[in-house]
């Protein structure tokens, strides 16, 4: 690890300016992923900026019926909060299904949107990497990618996006709130996240040295009967293999489902959304909607199985949401 | 040495005040081992894939391994070392013991002080991902074998002395809840 | 003559109070005045030479006490070796060659940790890369008969008769990948100088065997080298050799004249210390239509690197488990520019018998027959091979209570008939044996004038148990109280002794100490003086019998399997054991019970991934390379049926490996009685379960 400067940060202001500064300064949050990087020298920042002391810490009510989570909330604190458990469930199951419990206790809900992909050429340094290294090429395609993307990769790069959380705020339409110098933006979690394309090293849309101050989840999106389901190699403690966030409506058809594991950033499945629209919740509906979504699925030679259980997450979640619901 | 990159810190560590000059390299688990001389915390990865170097940072379970030493500068860390009263085991101590919930010991510490924050957080009415249902409204989850093993995975053993360290926290769990 | 007995009482761990409060030190935990730290630079090409090591890119980073490689490192004894002849995984920083990826190329010596870790980190090393070859298949070119130093091929009856003979024949390929033993402590070392004499504390499996191995290689006296251990932190093999910690660790001292502590990181204790091989294992068994075997042909493939000579024995327990009139095993080495592989807990036997008892269970649904009977109607009655007798063979036991605990006569052997809701459910089962003996090993015993034992010997305490399980045979070899026995290991210096290995340390151990035991209650006391016995079994060992000795157990399983995700849990795990007295039932349970878990970690998580464009792992790391979790492991059933091992003091066996083998073929076997389909392929990972 590179020597590096450290700073607490009590306003937001001061953090924005400490990070404009430049010489690579970072926002450390729980630092479970950004400390992990600086070890494997993946990343390193002349200057941490701590922002945990910043006043954006908890969860309060919006206008709108929903919830606004500060971004220094822990990860912990959010899945535990009993207004997210009551109103977005999905989100409560998404968080606790990342991770350990301790590493919930230090991460926070924004450094958690801005974690960096778990594919192991790019944690190492010494092999090819797009996205670590913009141009060096992605050693993942003709490589082990057996945990790669199905979805909208391309030839750069095939990397996962590796949170848990992001997946239910996506099904949720989240909405990031940021500060930068110039003023406060938000993005909903649809743009947060561009495609992959030939800029894999570009992550998010966010503005250089924006902090993330808080994460809005609408009130139009609660739905407390929403499920988030993880399948992974190992019972627990593993990154997704295929993970997906649901919510159905079962009078409307009406539908918001994300997938997890499958794409450089959390899949919003709006095809499969639009077939549940048309008609009415049967089986066959629900594999047509699993069909539609996974029609899209370029698979690399090693990882064709993902699209196989994609598909098939989808429709037992949806049958096991539509029925459970009132009749 | 004090620059930028160094500096003296206070870290609170079992209830006494430690001064360091550390490099802000250094994270909290080697601050603790080579700094302070408490070497109860393992380093089993140093990447916050194994659990060994558990601490409770003001009460919560924390890896020390990826806390920077200057970021715990302020909290209330609790260590292995610090978890038992004078002389006496505490209950959760005396129940791994008991019923063998090590063998070589490596990530007992760190099992231990995950144990000990984890049945706070399971007091505290936290669900885990085992949690048939995470509402609120809906009942608190019991502390059964299931919920224990999903809430301390984040500990590995190798040696698998997972069943007994399972038996042992819910063995332990009332009285440590209790006292 | 016994005033008391302490072998077969339950006993919490001697050390426990220590290691549940953090009192108890291991290799990195002692500390040290001036102690410098060792980060390991190691090769990022599979193949190839150092091009330019650029030493003077660092020397000037803060708190850099120097870089040692190939050209500045103390020369190194190329006879040196371990169990199987010179060992050129010892040879580091000898030259310029570079023979697979994660080999040390240079030690960075700094004032602290993160100093040397950053130096190591910028370090330029640049090669010369040449095409490598990682990929592992049986019918490689450069594939050869493995050396035959122990399970060597054996050839008796005529194979090709029986098998035309048959009415039923298996015919199929299992595999096993690449495993890394995983131990929760990595591979720690400090050595220094103390005059002429090399000190060092290393976490290792054997401070005898490790110092003389130590003293080889940097061509010193035995006496000028002592290697203490202490508290280790797991092993299962990875630590049964002089590592690469203590070679480093010792060239620091030795240019720095310093202490220097190495201590490996994560992921270079899975680049460089001991791995289990891929193996690929062709096997055909043929049985007359009432089950009854006549032919057995197991002739695995194993990988290995052209630096050391190493046997994956996977057909040892294909030549003693199963009566049949033909047998024919042969093993074949692969060389392959990779880490040099070695002995991983229940080393051939477990993926031997994950192929072994896969195809047992094969053969059973070919046959239409129950595969507990299978087994039982294949009891041999001398070792099937060797035609020697067994000294003990309790197999049937373990396999009628299991049965009967597990409650398997209801079982209804057509597989995919069991449904709870989504998830299909399966049994399986599995029998299994390890090889169990002794090995020559010192002790030495003193009476006190307070009343109290001193028995020395160098064992050592991986969590093994050792230090509880020889404290109560040590009392009861002196017919006193525990409490009377202080018992000292883990100290070269204490002399020869077996190492934690090969399910033999404990018997190894409790045999000299049983017979120093005897020989000083032979002698008269005069109670007033201090008398010392130091008896070595050598020659004790030459003299017992040649005769079948090992370790047996019988293991059945439950798994659901959601088909839709090719999720596997196991929801039942049951061992019946017979490993000879057992001489603290709490312990070796939890260790039986740790061995099933590295079987169902085997089964359905453990996978070393190599990229083969750069010969590399993908995978080194906890979060890549998966061990079972909490989640992944119920409640585990695990019991002893009475045994004794004859003609072994108490009539102990090695527990250590056996709990490891066989588990992996029951799950296996239970994911085929779930689903109806085999997995011939490990681990049981989701893309392979998933319909």
């Amino acid at each position: 690890m590179k020597e590096f400067a450290y700073r607490r940060a009590t306003e937001v202001r001061d953090a924005l300016t400490l990070v404009a500064a430049g010489d690579g300064a970072r926002y450390l949050g729980g630092g479970t992923n950004l400390v992990d990087l600086m070890k494997t020298g993946v990343e390193a920042p002349a200057r941490l900026v701590d922002v945990r002391f910043l006043p954006l810490d908890g969860v309060r009510e919006a206008a709108d019926g929903g919830l606004v989570i500060g971004a220094t909330t822990t990860n912990s604190d959010a899945a535990a909060h009993p207004e997210v458990r009551r109103r977005y469930p999905a989100l409560s199951e998404a968080i606790l299904a990342g991770a350990s419990g301790q590493l919930r206790n230090m991460a926070t809900v924004g450094g958690n949107l801005l974690q960096r992909t778990r594919c192991g050429y790019f944690a190492d340094p010494s092999q090819a990497c797009n996205k670590r290294v913009p141009g060096s090429g992605c050693a993942a395609i003709a490589g082990e990618h057996h945990n790669h993307a199905v979805l909208g990769w391309s030839r750069h790069c095939a990397a996962t996006h590796a949170s848990d959380m992001a997946v239910a705020m996506a099904a949720f339409d989240a909405v990031v709130h940021y500060e930068t110098l110039d003023g406060p933006g938000e993005l909903p979690l649809a743009e947060f996240y561009p495609p992959v394309g030939d800029t894999p090293d570009r992550e998010t849309a966010l503005p250089p040295g924006a902090l993330i101050t808080a994460i809005a989840l609408p009130g139009s999106a609660v739905s407390p009967r929403s499920r988030y389901r993880k399948v992974r190699e190992r019972a627990s403690y593993a990154f997704a293999t295929v993970s997906i966030a649901a919510d159905l409506d079962v009078r409307t058809g009406s539908a918001r489902i994300a997938l997890g594991g499958v794409a450089s950033r959390p899949w919003r499945a709006r095809r499969a959304e639009a077939v549940l629209r048309e008609g009415p919740l049967t089986a066959d509906r629900f594999r047509a909607a699993a069909d539609a979504e996974l029609s899209a699925a370029e698979p690399l030679p090693g990882n064709g199985y993902k699209v196989t259980l994609a598909r098939n997450l989808i429709v037992a979640v949806l049958t096991e949401l539509a029925d459970r619901a009132p009749a | 040495m004090t620059d930028d990159t160094h500096g003296e810190i206070v870290l609170r560590v079992n209830d006494v005040t430690h001064r360091l000059l550390v490099d802000n390299r250094t994270t909290l688990l080697d601050a603790l081992r080579e700094g302070i001389g408490h070497t109860g915390s393992k380093k089993g990865c140093d990447r916050g894939q194994c659990g060994a170097c558990t601490v409770l940072c003001d009460g919560r379970r924390v890896v020390s391994c990826l806390t920077l030493a200057v970021a715990a500068e302020g909290a209330e860390i609790t260590t292995i070392e610090g978890l038992a009263g004078d002389g006496e085991l505490r209950p959760i101590q005396r129940e791994f013991v008991r019923l063998d919930g090590f063998q070589c010991g490596y990530c007992t510490s760190g099992q231990l002080c995950s144990a000990v924050g984890m049945l706070a957080e399971h007091a505290a009415g936290w669900p885990s991902a085992v949690t048939a249902d995470v509402s609120p409204d809906a009942p608190a989850p019991e502390l059964d074998a299931a919920e224990v093993r999903e809430r301390m995975s984040g500990n590995l053993c190798r040696c698998g002395a997972y069943p007994s360290i399972v038996r042992a926290v819910l063995s332990a769990a009332r009285e440590e809840v209790a006292g | 003559m016994n005033a008391v007995n302490s072998i077969g009482v339950a006993r919490p761990r001697i050390e426990g109070q220590a290691k549940v409060t953090g009192r108890a030190r291991y290799a990195a935990d002692k500390p040290m005045r001036d102690l410098a730290f060792g980060s390991v630079v190691v090769s990022t090409v599979a193949r190839g030479r150092i091009r330019d090591i650029d030493v003077a890119a660092v020397k000037g980073m803060p708190g850099v006490l120097g870089v040692i490689d190939y050209r500045n490192a103390p020369r190194l004894n190329p006879e040196a070796g371990h169990f199987f002849g010179p060992d050129g995984g010892l040879q580091l920083l000898q030259d310029d060659v570079i023979p697979f990826a994660g080999r040390a190329v240079a030690l960075v010596v700094a004032e602290t940790l993160e100093q040397a870790k950053a130096a190591a980190d910028t370090l330029p090393v640049t090669y010369d890369q040449e095409p490598h070859d990682t990929g592992f298949t049986a019918d490689h070119p450069n594939a050869r008969p493995a050396a035959p130093l122990f399970d060597g091929p054996e050839d008796i009856g005529d194979l090709e008769a029986e098998l035309a003979a048959s009415a039923v024949v298996v015919d199929e390929r299992y595999h096993t990948p690449e495993e890394h033993c995983s131990a929760m402590e990595p591979h720690s070392a400090t050595a220094w100088w103390e005059g002429e004499r090399l000190q060092a504390i290393d976490s290792n499996q054997g401070p005898f065997f490790i110092a003389t191995v130590l003293a080889t290689l940097f061509s010193l006296g035995f006496e000028q080298v002592r290697v203490r251990t202490e508290h280790v932190g797991g092993g299962f093999g990875s630590k049964g050799m002089c590592g690469p910690q203590l070679v480093l660790a010792t060239m620091g001292a030795t240019l720095f004249r310093r202490p220097v502590r190495v201590t490996l990181t994560r992921d270079q204790v899975f680049l460089m210390t001991a791995m289990r091989p891929a193996t690929e294992q062709p096997i055909r068994l043929g049985a007359d239509a009432d089950g009854r075997l006549r032919a057995i042909q197991h002739e695995p493939a194993f990988e290995l690197s052209p630096l050391a000579e190493y046997i994956e024995g996977c057909t040892e327990p294909t030549k003693t488990l199963y009566a049949a009139p033909a047998i024919r095993t042969r093993n074949t080495a692969v060389p392959l520019d990779i880490l040099p592989p070695y002995s991983m807990r229940g080393p051939g036997a477990a993926p031997g018998s994950f192929a072994l008892e896969s195809a047992m269970d094969e053969l059973a649904e070919r046959l239409g027959l129950d595969p507990l009977e299978l087994r039982l109607r294949n009891e041999p009655a001398v070792g099937p091979v060797s035609g020697l007798p067994f000294s003990s063979r309790n197999l049937v036991a373990c396999l009628r209570t299991g049965a009967e605990r597990f409650g398997w006569a209801t079982r209804d052997h057509r597989p995919r008939t069991r449904r709870e809701g989504h998830l299909l459910v399966g049994t399986g089962m599995a029998a299994t044996s390890f090889s169990v003996g002794a090995f020559p090993s010192v002790a030495s015993i003193t009476a006190e004038v307070d009343g109290t034992f001193t028995v020395i010997i160098a064992a050592t305490d991986l969590g093994t148990g050792a230090r509880t399980a020889l404290t109560a045979i040590a009392a009861d070899a002196l017919a006193i109280d525990t409490e009377r026995v202080r018992l000292r290991i883990s100290d070269s210096e204490l002399g020869p002794a077996w190492s934690a290995g090969g399910s033999r340390g404990t018997t190894s151990w409790a045999w000299a100490i049983t017979e120093a035991a005897a020989q000083l209650r032979d002698q008269p006391r005069d109670p007033s003086r201090r008398v010392t016995v130091t008896v070595d079994t050598t020659q004790l060992l030459n003299d017992l019998p040649s005769m079948e000795r090992h370790a047996y157990s019988a293991v059945f399983t439950e798994v659901t399997v959601d088909p839709a995700t090719g999720e596997v849990r196991v929801r039942r795990l049951l061992g019946m054991f017979a490993v000879g007295q057992v001489v603290n039932p709490l312990t070796a349970r939890s260790q039986v019970i740790g061995g099933m878990i590295g079987g169902l970690s085997m089964a359905l998580h453990e996978e070393g991934v190599r990229d083969q464009v750069s010969g590399r792992h993908v995978n080194a790391d906890f979060a890549g390379y998966h061990i079972a979790a909490h989640a992944d492991v119920p409640d585990i059933e695990a019991d002893f049926v009475p045994d004794y091992e004859p003609g072994i003091p108490f009539g102990i066996k090695g527990a250590g490996e056996i709990g490891n083998v066989g588990t992996a073929a029951a799950i296996a076997n239970a994911v085929w009685h779930a689903t109806g389909k085999r997995q011939r392929r490990l681990p049981i990972r989701l893309d392979r379960v998933v319909e």
